[in-house]
Formats: structure tokens, C-alpha cells, sequence
């Protein structure tokens, strides 16, 4: 298997980390219970499309966005975390530091 | 007190197999450097004097006496110059000692190191960097004229030289028969 | 015996090898197996289960009888294929499955014991008393299974492992895949042409017929020299493509040196791993046998094999032979033998109608129905219209067919369809996505047909290349068609084989039908039929018709069995190549390292690093008494230790603070600059994931150190945290761990050994850090302590690590300290109730450690929401304490816990014990466990049990904190 890194280029399989489902990019904003079980436990396991979470750890150390098809093995696209791929950047509000506004 | 004496990872070490040299060497200072939000402008400004520009991904830009290579997203590795001036606009860490410096060079160096690294470094071409596995370890692999030169974590040099000594000798062997 | 005149050996050079203690001579170009045939060897091994004596059936690397043992001086070699190994000087081979000897062995009576040993065997008799399975049936089996021996020692050979690119992968250099290159290869393409075999060319070195107008060998040698010609071709002989797989990858084996004496550093095996932008299968197909009765005698062989040995190495298989084939092809082999001199007993053709024009006997309308001959064939039966003849010979050449060699058309889940034309699997189009198969493999067997489709389907995948090519010129060869009838097998009582390897009959095929194991995947299972070194390759397709015919259903109906990498077997030494000693995984090494290695420090591997365990000193014979000695020297004067394996994260930038905020479970944008602060970091589900100290060297600038077993999993961590979550933040982070080297100084006299060290003395208080110098070297200062004493540690560039180590160390002694390693310093932090990745293994929240108002209330952090889940929270939760023996007797971690007068099992299980140490301060052991409500129990007696290493005691449970409770000594 071979992906391709959006920095690095076509890399062997053995240069990444799996993670998970693309779902740990949607981190709750509050405390709801039931919505973090679902964020930590709930996870569809689709024969087909899927999107999840790959770490280039041997090459660039980017977090990347996997669209693959899990019956043809088909890669469709692979984006970087960092450039919007997720949903994310929320924590900016919901990290309060301490003393300030 | 006395002075500390400084010793590099492998005290200089180099070793002809067939046509291949394995030798470590002094890369000079390393500094990493990672623009800071909104630098970037003020960053190319700074690297102009050393005729530098920030490189593309798996790229190098050559200077006068400096070299940059890019090593990941926002991040890049200056050698051989010091970073005066950068501060304002990058993040900057010394990475002088964080690293084994080698040179694979002759005739066959991709061949060789291709035993260790899954990329086609014989369609590398000179002023291209690569971050790549090398065996187990991770690596910075930069192109140069008569070869490579590889970089691996300081404390994992024996390994660096244990892999690419048996490649080379793996190599020379085949040539033999 | 040879043939003069014909074949691609070398005549004028003999080479000498040994088979079974017995001297004989080839010649280069040979293989064992021709060499043994061409001194009219003919038994050469003896089958898996029946032990019956088998010879040579193939001429390729579909072998399934001739496998033999390669004895070297350093290693011993089993399941050699005899068709596949190259002779060279000094060869020695030895067969196998035999005992004492290959002509009498004593298992053979196995063979008697047949109506015993059917399918099913094993399954129906091993099954009862139970308690005979341990006892007898288990060790009496595994003397008699497996094929071949080890020598016991270790293999000393060299394996490689090498990756490689191209555009085009050609796989197989027959007829197909020679002009698949060269059509390739003049169009500019980057190629790679593999074949498994020593020389390439396929079956045209075999071949008797001109193409071109010239010998089929010639043609071969001509176009490899303008293949080699080509700088954008490499040519890969010996190189058998074993899997395909996802995007482009392959595996393959190239055989590097086992056609040599063994030699150092010379690679006896290869295994690559090539990625091609498309591939052409050019594998061509596998002549394939008839079920008859005793037809696995020496001397039955592939009809293309007899062919093979006479035209490509010059040996007949027989002084005698004749030939018993269902297609036109194959009489070939009676012309070519004939040609030759050699006589052809009769052909015997089952089709009726088949022609009898040849200059030898023909019975058509006929089978062999039986075969003589105890260590070799010596007569068959032909059942003909004319009643049941005995005819002798030494050779019978068999051909049911061709079966293409579609494997890698399998390996991701594709099915081959069924050609009932052909009576033959075709490769399913499109099964593996940019693999092509082209010429024999997809049903085009004459050699005309072959040349044209490789050069035409080689041009059609460069074009989607976006790579032009021109067709070669294609040369004369024989189109004659593919005139064939299916026999699979031969109706009679006695044995008749489908697959020699395993010594699976149509006999086992019916029974395993007759008992409901009809699906085919339940047949192979039930009979191993194709579960042997050849996987299936020479049986599987007359073992699925067998078992269509007997079934009553179709053949594609029955559908075939599921073909997986690798296509042939592959050593574990090849897979591993390099994963040996030094090359197992990379050693890190401090600075240290050689300065500890001089005071004979034993080293112990802390993930991948080595760090010392102690630092003898004369008189002390245990590790116990060195350890006991630094703990009281760090106690009471000052102890070096080498940290440096810890990891170092710089982070910069305006939002760091807030980063560390977010990352740590307590508040780190308070901290002042110039002060270290203790953290703790949770995963996303509450549990711990490491704990360290952060500094902050500037207003954005910090230094986070994590332990050693997490440094790359923080790394990753922060990464996905940072880049998921706050990409757009002013927040830059880099790994310095290794550009720094850090030891710590620790003891009441650590301070006075600084302001010896440093060119200025600082002050630093408790958990203060700042830039200091030493002998004109930028340095770091962290007031910070992992033993409970009065501790620092300083960090200077790793260039200068082992000078400062050793005078550091020098610097100690005489203040009546020294070094102390990872004993010690697993010791004192024990005393001080610290924690390391023993204790935060996994499933232990900040509740469970005590640690839970270091979750600050004013702010997210990852793990929050989980860590305050009900139930992680309670009573319930094992907490950690402290432990210690009555009798300060020696305990263990991984020790259970129970209430006293409880039965000791898994339902009163209290909890676990993960840290143990003997403290020379407290003078006892020492442990830290976790204990069910273990924070309300301090004072109690509980029952430690350890049955692996029988230990069953009572300890009182404790704060874990045993030595300076107060923590008045690491701020003094
Ligand atoms: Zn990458």
C-alpha cells in the first residue's frame, strides 16, 4: 500500500502511523457525556468509503486526511490536517488561560 | 576549569568499500528554523543577504556559503551559517549536536542506500532533500554532486554505520560475481 | 544420460558435487536436477506422508518431489527444489524424509499402512482420550511431519533487502515478456524484466523450433544483449515476483548467491520490493499431469520437462520413454526424443480421434492404467481398444494440458474465470489493478501468439503511461493451435496422485466428498491437498475437477481455491534480511556510553537506548551492594547520572503558552521565565499519558521534557494536537533531545559541585532554570530533582557530553560521591514515591495516582471530559500506594493484592503491585502498587502474592512517599 503525501510525495505504507477515523478531528466543545463517547467510542465501519487519520511519522511528521475506498482499496485523496482538512481550530475558544481575558 | 573537548558522533570516521566511501563530516552549525506566524515576508527579507530563499518541499536552496533544507511543513534546516538577524522572524533551535552528519558518495551511492531507504534516490537529482526511513531510523537524505549526505539522530550513528557499511559491502560483493 | 550435441551447458568444464555421500560431475548450465538425471539418478527423494520414493517431476519451480537439503559450512538449506538450484563446484545435496537411507527407509511403511492414513486421518484418530493428545499423539506426530531438517545452529547467512522503481515490471522472460521489454525498453521507459530462472528466455530454451530463422536460443541471446544494451532496462535473472500488492507494489526473490560456494558479505537471497507504475504477467503456464494408478513413480514426469532436459541441458530422462498426453503439444517431446536418438516406446493419446501419424508406436483411444517399477519406473498398462498391453519403459512423459500461471492475478482477491475452450483459469480481467497479463498466462500458447501479444499489450499500458512506443518487428514462430481434450484422471482401484507434494489421491477427493466436505475450500482443508511447499500449483486445477466430476456440478461451479503470496515459498531469512544482532533495531547511545563502559558499567536497553545499569566498584560482587552503595552516595554526598535520554521539546511562539495549557491537564501561561513547573498529560479518554517538567526559558519560548518510553509518542501527539486543532496558531515546536546532553547532580553536595563546575555560580531556587557556563560552553541549569535530594541537571551541547561526564564525574569523587545508573535511580525514586511509565501504564487516570487536582478547573485540557466519567472517580478505582513487607522480605511487581483471609483468585483481587526496590535508607523493600480504594487503606495489611515466583506475604500499605515526606530535602 502506498500513499501519497501531500509534502513528500508517493510514500511505502511502513512510513505512516494510523490513527483512527477521521471523527477525532470533531472534538465536543463542551463536557456532554454522550457526546464524548461518541467522539472516543462510536465508529461506523464502512465497506467503502472511508476517511481517517494517517501520521507521516517517518517522513515530514504531518497528520494526514485519508479518503479511501476499504473494498477496491482505492486512495482518493490525501490532505493535510494542518491546511484545513479538519474541522478543527475550535480550541482557540475553548482554551482560556488562566489570568487572561 | 579545563576545556570541554568536543567529539562528533563517529570521530571522523570514513571507510572505502569498492567504489563507494562512507565518511562522516563537520556540516557546520545546523539551526532549524520555523517562520513565526505572519514572518514569512520578513523571514525571505532576512535570508536574502545570505542568498537564500525559504525552500519548497524535499527541496535545498543554495547560498554562498549556507545552505537551507527543507525539512518539513514550515520548518527548515540552515546550514553552515549563523542565524543572526532570523530571530524575530522564526523560531530557531541549534541542532549542531542533535545530528550524525555522513557523506555516501561513488559510483552506486543510491544503489546502496536504496538496501535501507523505500525511495527512488536514482531519480534524486542534486538540491533535493528528502525526510526518509533509513532501516528504523528516521532521516534527512540531501542529494548531492558525487552522492548523498545522510543525517540521522546523533545517538543512533553506530547504526547509521553498521546499515550503510554492510549495503556497501553487500554491493561490493554482488560486483565480484 | 546426455545427448551429445545438444543443450546450453558448458561441455568443456565439469564441476564436481556430492548427492547423498556420492560423487558425481555436471556441468555449468546445469541443475542438480539434470545433473542427477544426466547420471541416471532417478530416486531422489522420498513423499511426506507414504514415504514413497519419488523422483524429478518438473524441470521449473513448480517442483513437488525433488526437494533435497543444501549442506554448507554454515548453514544447512531443506526443500531446495533440485530444478531450481544451479550445480556449482563442490555442491553437496542431500535428500530427505528419509531414514536411514533413501532407498530403505523405515517410515515407508506408512506406505502399507494406507487404507489407514486417508484424508481425514489425523482429525478422526488424534481426537480421544484427550489426555493421549499431550502425551503421545503430539510428539509421535511431529517426528514424523515437516519436510527437510535445520542444522540447530544459527544461520549464519547474509540476507538482503533492497527496494526498487520502474514504470514497467515485466514478470517472466518467455517469448511474451522478452518482447514486452524490448518494446518497452527501445520506447525509453524505465523497466524492470524479472524471472525466476538462472538464464531468460522461458520455455524457448527448451524449445527445438527456430523463430526467427534461427535457433529459439539464439533469438533469446539477441534480444538480451540489446535488453542490456539499454541503460533504462535492468534485467533481473534469478528474481522470482512472488506477491502483488496494493498500488503498484511487488514483492520479489532474487537468488544471489546460491549458485555459488558461499561466500562472506555476498547476499545469498534478495528480497525486493519493487513499485511499478504497471505491470506486464508474462509468467506463461504449468504443464499439468493425469491421476493415474502409480503414477507417482521415479521416471513419470512433465512431458515439457523430458522435453526441457533433452533440449536444454542435453540429458534424456530415459533410454525408454514413452509418452502419455491428451494435446498435440506435447508430442513434441516424442519428436524431439526421437530426433535425438532416443527411443519412444509408444505415445499413448486418450483421444480417439487423435493422429497416429508418428514414427513410434500411437495408441489413441488409451490410458495408463497402471505403472511397475519399485525404485524407479521400469513397465506400464495401457488400457486400449484392443484390450491391456504391458509395455516397457524407464520414462513416461505425462501431459494433461497447460494450466497458466495466473497466481498473482489472485493475490488481492481476484478469481481466475473458467475457459472451457481452453479447459483451462484464464486470469479475471482488471483482478489486479495496472498487473497485465499477456501471452501464455491469458490463454495464448502458440509462440507466435506470445511474441505479439507482449509487444502489443506492453505498448497499450505505456500509452496510458503517456509513453509512445513502436511494436517490434515480429518474428517468424510456430501458430499452430492449441489441439487438446481434457483427462483429468484414470477410473481404477488402485492410488492415484493429483498432488505428489502432500500424497493427496482421488481416492482422498472422494472420501473427503463422500463426508460432506464438498465445497473446494473444505476439500483442500481436509485433504491438504495444496497445502505444500508448491502450494497447490501442480494439483489444484485436477483437484477441483475431480472433485466437479464426483460432486456432479461444473467446474466453475466448484470454483477454486484461493491463491495467496507468495507464489513461491520465500525464506525467513530473506523476509528478515538484516533484522539480525545490530541490524534487529537501532541502538541509541549516550555520550556518555564509552566513559561508563570504562568503569565496567553492565548496560541495560531502555527502548532502544543503552544506558547503565550500576558502576562496580572492587569488592562488590553483586548488583545489589553497587546499587545499595550509589543510592546512600546520592543520600548522603552527590551522584551523577546520565538523563539525557529523556525527551526535549522547544516550543516558541505567542501562543505556546497557551498550547501547554491546552496539552497539560495544570497551568502553564502562569509560569514565571526561569522556572520549571511538574506536569502531567492526559489522552483524550482520561488515562495518563506521560508526566515531566516544563520550562519556560522566555516569554514564548519553553522546554518540555517528557520520559524517555514516551518521548516519541508526546512528539506525535502534540503534532496531531497541534495541526488538528490549532494550525493557525503562532506555535512552533522541534525535538532538541538529541542535540543536548543532561546529567543530573544530585545529593547534599550537588550545589557544592556546581560552584567548582560552573564559570559563574548561580542561585538558583527550587525548580529554577537559567542559561549558565561551563568552561566557556553555553549550558543549562534545571533546578529540578527524580531522587527527592537536592538535585540539578545540566545540559550542555552532546558534542561536549562525554567530556562534561567525566568530569563531573571526576568532580564527585572527591567529594565521596560518583556515577549512579538506572538501578539507583530506579531505587531513589521509589523512596520518593515518583512515577515512571511502570505505574502510568496505560489505564490509570490522575485520580488513580492521586493526581487529580492537578486537573485545574479554569480551563480545557485534553482529557478533561473523560477523566471526571463516573466511575473513574471512586472508591472503586484502584489508587496508588505505597508498600512494604513485615518482615522486609524481597517482593515483586506484577505481584497480586488481597484482603487478608480472602481466597486468593481473580474475584478477591485487590490490585497489583508495579514498582519494587530494596532502600537502603529505609533499610526493607519497598514497593509502589495500586490498591482498591488504596488511599483510604494506609495502615492496613494486605497479602501480596506472586505464584510465578512464590512469594505470598503481608505488607502495610503506605503513603508512597517514603523518604523526606515533606520535601524538605529537595528544596534546601
Ligand atoms: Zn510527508
Amino acid at each position: 500500500m502506498r500513499l501519497t503525501c501531500p509534502l513528500c510525495g508517493p510514500r511505502d505504507r511502513r512510513e505512516f502511523y494510523y490513527y483512527g477515523a477521521a471523527d477525532y478531528l470533531n472534538r465536543p466543545a463542551g463536557g456532554d457525556p454522550a457526546e464524548w463517547d461518541a467522539y472516543l467510542h462510536l465508529r461506523d465501519n464502512p465497506a467503502g468509503q472511508t476517511r481517517d487519520l494517517w501520521y507521516h511519522e517517518t517522513g515530514c511528521a504531518q497528520w494526514l486526511l485519508v479518503t479511501r475506498d476499504t473494498v477496491t482499496h482505492s486512495i482518493s485523496d490525501v490532505a493535510l490536517v494542518a491546511a484545513g482538512g479538519a474541522s478543527g481550530g475550535g480550541i482557540a475558544a475553548k482554551v482560556k488561560p488562566e489570568g487572561s481575558a | 576549569m579545563a576545556d570541554l573537548i568536543a567529539k562528533s558522533p563517529l570521530d571522523g570516521a570514513s571507510i572505502t568499500i569498492g567504489a563507494l566511501t562512507l565518511a562522516e563530516f563537520d556540516a557546520g552549525r545546523i539551526t532549524s528554523v520555523a517562520p513565526l506566524q505572519g514572518q514569512e515576508a520578513a523571514l525571505a527579507k532576512a535570508f536574502a543577504p545570505l542568498g537564500l530563499a525559504f525552500p519548497a518541499p524535499n527541496r535545498v536552496s543554495t547560498g554562498k556559503d549556507a545552505r537551507l533544507v527543507w525539512t518539513s511543513r514550515g520548518q527548515a534546516f540552515l546550514f553552515g551559517a549563523a542565524p543572526a538577524g532570523l530571530e524575530a522572524h522564526a523560531a530557531l533551535t541549534d541542532q549542531s549536536d542533535g545530528w550524525a552528519t555522513l557523506r555516501l558518495t561513488g559510483a552506486g551511492a543510491a544503489a546502496a542506500l536504496m538496501r535501507l531507504v523505500p525511495l527512488d534516490l536514482e531519480a534524486m537529482a542534486v538540491e533535493e532533500a528528502a525526510r526518509a526511513p533509513l532501516g528504523h531510523m528516521q532521516s534527512i537524505l540531501i542529494r548531492v554532486e558525487d552522492g548523498f549526505e545522510i543525517l540521522v539522530f546523533r545517538s543512533m550513528a553506530r547504526t547509521l554505520w553498521h546499515e550503510v557499511e554492510t549495503a556497501m559491502k553487500s554491493l561490493a560483493a554482488r560486483a565480484q560475481i | 544420460m546426455r545427448i551429445a550435441g545438444k543443450g546450453l551447458i558448458d561441455r568443456n568444464r565439469a564441476l564436481r558435487f556430492r548427492f547423498d555421500g556420492r560423487d558425481y560431475a555436471g556441468h555449468p548450465g546445469d541443475t542438480l536436477a539434470s545433473a542427477l538425471l544426466a547420471n541416471g539418478v532417478r530416486l531422489v527423494g522420498r513423499s511426506f506422508k507414504y514415504h514413497r520414493p519419488r523422483g524429478i517431476w518438473s524441470a521449473g519451480s513448480e517442483e513437488p518431489n525433488a526437494l533435497v537439503e543444501i549442506i554448507e559450512d554454515r548453514q544447512q538449506t531443506p526443500n531446495v527444489r533440485a530444478t531450481m538450484q544451479e550445480l556449482f563446484e563442490g555442491l553437496e545435496a542431500k535428500s530427505q524424509n528419509r531414514w536411514p537411507s533413501l532407498k530403505h527407509d523405515l517410515l515407508a511403511v506408512n506406505d502399507l499402512a494406507a487404507p489407514f492414513l486417508s484424508a481425514g486421518f489425523y482429525y478422526k484418530t488424534f481426537m480421544w482420550p484427550r489426555a493421549f493428545w499431550e502425551r503421545l499423539y503430539e510428539p509421535v506426530i511431529r517426528r514424523a511431519a515437516g519436510l527437510g531438517s535445520l542444522s540447530g545452529q544459527h544461520d549464519e547467512g547474509h540476507f538482503e533487502k533492497a527496494h526498487a522503481f520502474c514504470d514497467l515490471l515485466v514478470i517472466g522472460a518467455g517469448p511474451a515478456g522478452l518482447m514486452a521489454a524490448l518494446t518497452a525498453g527501445r520506447a525509453g521507459a524505465k523497466v524492470i524484466l524479472a524471472d525466476e530462472g538462472a538464464a531468460m528466455g522461458g520455455q524457448l530454451l527448451s524449445d527445438a523450433r527456430p523463430i526467427d530463422g534461427k535457433p529459439a536460443a539464439d533469438w533469446v541471446a539477441d534480444v538480451l544483449a540489446e535488453l542490456a544494451s539499454l541503460p533504462n532496462i535492468r534485467l533481473m535473472p534469478r528474481t522470482t515476483v512472488t506477491g502483488a500488492y496494493d498500488h503498484g507494489t511487488y514483492g520479489a526473490l532474487e537468488r544471489v548467491g546460491l549458485h555459488l560456494p558461499d561466500q562472506p558479505n555476498l547476499p545469498r537471497e534478495c528480497f525486493w520490493r519493487i513499485v511499478a507504475k504497471a505491470a506486464v504477467l508474462t509468467t506463461g503456464a504449468t504443464e499439468r499431469g493425469i491421476a493415474f494408478a502409480d503414477n507417482d513413480r521415479p521416471g513419470i514426469m512433465a512431458a515439457s520437462a523430458v522435453r526441457s532436459y533433452l533440449n536444454r541441458y542435453g540429458v534424456a530422462a530415459g533410454a525408454r520413454v514413452a509418452l502419455f498426453a491428451s494435446n498435440d503439444d506435447a508430442r513434441r517431446t516424442a519428436r524431439d526424443l526421437m530426433a535425438a536418438g532416443v527411443t519412444v516406446a509408444a505415445i499413448i493419446d486418450p483421444r480417439p480421434d487423435a493422429s497416429v501419424l508418428e514414427d513410434c508406436p500411437v495408441l489413441t483411444g488409451a490410458t495408463v492404467t497402471g505403472t511397475r517399477g519399485r525404485h524407479g519406473l521400469r513397465e506400464i498398462t495401457v488400457a486400449h481398444a484392443g484390450g491391456e498391453s504391458r509395455i516397457e519403459a524407464d520414462c513416461l512423459a505425462v501431459s494433461g494440458g497447460w494450466n497458466p500461471a495466473l497466481h498473482l492475478t489472485c493475490h488481492m482477491n481476484g478469481r481466475p474465470v473458467w475457459d472451457a475452450g481452453l479447459a483451462a483459469f484464464l486470469p479475471s480481467p482488471g483482478a489486479v489493478t495496472g498487473l497485465h497479463p499477456a501471452g501464455a498466462v491469458a490463454g495464448r500458447y502458440d509462440t507466435l501468439a506470445c511474441l505479439s501479444d507482449g509487444a502489443e499489450t506492453a505498448r497499450l499500458i505505456l500509452a496510458e503511461l503517456g509513453i509512445k512506443a513502436v511494436l517490434p518487428d515480429l518474428p517468424a514462430a510456430e501458430d499452430a493451435p492449441h489441439a487438446h481434450a481434457p483427462l483429468w484422471s484414470v477410473p481404477g482401484k488402485r492410488r492415484a496422485w493429483l498432488d505428489l507434494a502432500n500424497d493427496v489421491t482421488v481416492k482422498d477427493v472422494a472420501l473427503s466428498a463422500q463426508e460432506g466436505f464438498r465445497s473446494v475450500e473444505h476439500m483442500k482443508r481436509y485433504t491438504t491437498q495444496g497445502m505444500a511447499p508448491d502450494q497447490g500449483r501442480n494439483s489444484n486445477v485436477a483437484a477441483l475437477a475431480v472433485l466437479a466430476d464426483l460432486t456432479g456440478r461444473g467446474i466453475p461451479e466448484t470454483g477454486t481455491t484461493t491463491f495467496r503470496p507468495p507464489y513461491s515459498p520465500v525464506s525467513i531469512a530473506a523476509l528478515g534480511a538484516g533484522g539480525r544482532g545490530a541490524g534487529f533495531a537501532p541502538q541509541r547511545f549516550l555520550t556518555s556510553h564509552s566513559a561508563s563502559v570504562e568503569r565496567a558499567a553492565p548496560m541495560i536497553e531502555a527502548g532502544l537506548w543503552y544506558r547503565p545499569s550500576y558502576f562496580p566498584k572492587p569488592g562488590e560482587s553483586t548488583w545489589r551492594e553497587s546499587c545499595d552503595r550509589e543510592v546512600q552516595m546520592v543520600r548522603n554526598t552527590v551522584g551523577v547520572c546520565d538523563v539525557s535520554t529523556l525527551g526535549k521539546i522547544d516550543l516558541q511562539g505567542a501562543d505556546a503558552a497557551r498550547f501547554l495549557d491546552f496539552v497539560y491537564t495544570n497551568t502553564f501561561s502562569t509560569l514565571p521565565v526561569g522556572k520549571v513547573r511538574y506536569g502531567l498529560m492526559l489522552r483524550e479518554d482520561g488515562q495518563v499519558l506521560d508526566d515531566g517538567t516544563t520550562a519556560r526559558l522566555g516569554e514564548n519560548h519553553f522546554l518540555m521534557t517528557t520520559t524517555t518510553a514516551a518521548a516519541g509518542l508526546v512528539m506525535r501527539h502534540l503534532d496531531f494536537l497541534h495541526q488538528a486543532f490549532c494550525a493557525h496558531w503562532d506555535l512552533r515546536f522541534i525535538s532538541v533531545t538529541e542535540n543536548w546532553a543532561q546529567f543530573a547532580v544530585a545529593g547534599p553536595q550537588a550545589r557544592r559541585l556546581l560552584d567548582s563546575l560552573l564559570d559563574a555560580p548561580v542561585d538558583l531556587p527550587f525548580m529554577g532554570c537559567g542559561a549558565v557556563s561551563v568552561a566557556g560552553v553555553a549550558a543549562r541549569l534545571f533546578r529540578i530533582s527524580f531522587s527527592g535530594e537536592q538535585g540539578y541537571e545540566i545540559a550542555v551541547p552532546a558534542r561536549y557530553g562525554e567530556a562534561l561526564f567525566r568530569d563531573l564525574v571526576a568532580r564527585a569523587e572527591t567529594l565521596g560521591g560518583g556515577p549512579y545508573g538506572m538501578e539507583a535511580l530506579n531505587v531513589l525514586r521509589i523512596e520518593k514515591g515518583f512515577i515512571t511509565h511502570a505505574e502510568i501504564h496505560g489505564r490509570v487516570t490522575a485520580f488513580d495516582i492521586g493526581a487529580e487536582r492537578m486537573i485545574s478547573a479554569k480551563k480545557d485540557c485534553v482529557g478533561k471530559a473523560a477523566a471526571l466519567r463516573p466511575g473513574l472517580l471512586g472508591p472503586e478505582r484502584e489508587q496508588m500506594v505505597g508498600l512494604r513487607p513485615v518482615n522486609d522480605a524481597p517482593i515483586t511487581a506484577g505481584a497480586h493484592l488481597f484482603t487478608p483471609g480472602d481466597e486468593v483468585g481473580r474475584v478477591n483481587d485487590q490490585g497489583y503491585v508495579t514498582s519494587v526496590g530494596y532502600s537502603p535508607t529505609m533499610g526493607g523493600w519497598l514497593g509502589i502498587g495500586f490498591l482498591k480504594n488504596g488511599r483510604a487503606r494506609h495502615g492496613e495489611m494486605v497479602r501480596l502474592v506472586d505464584h510465578l515466583r512464590g512469594i505470598d506475604l503481608l505488607c502495610t500499605v503506605a503513603d508512597p512517599v517514603f523518604h523526606d515526606p515533606q520535601g524538605e530535602k529537595l528544596r534546601g
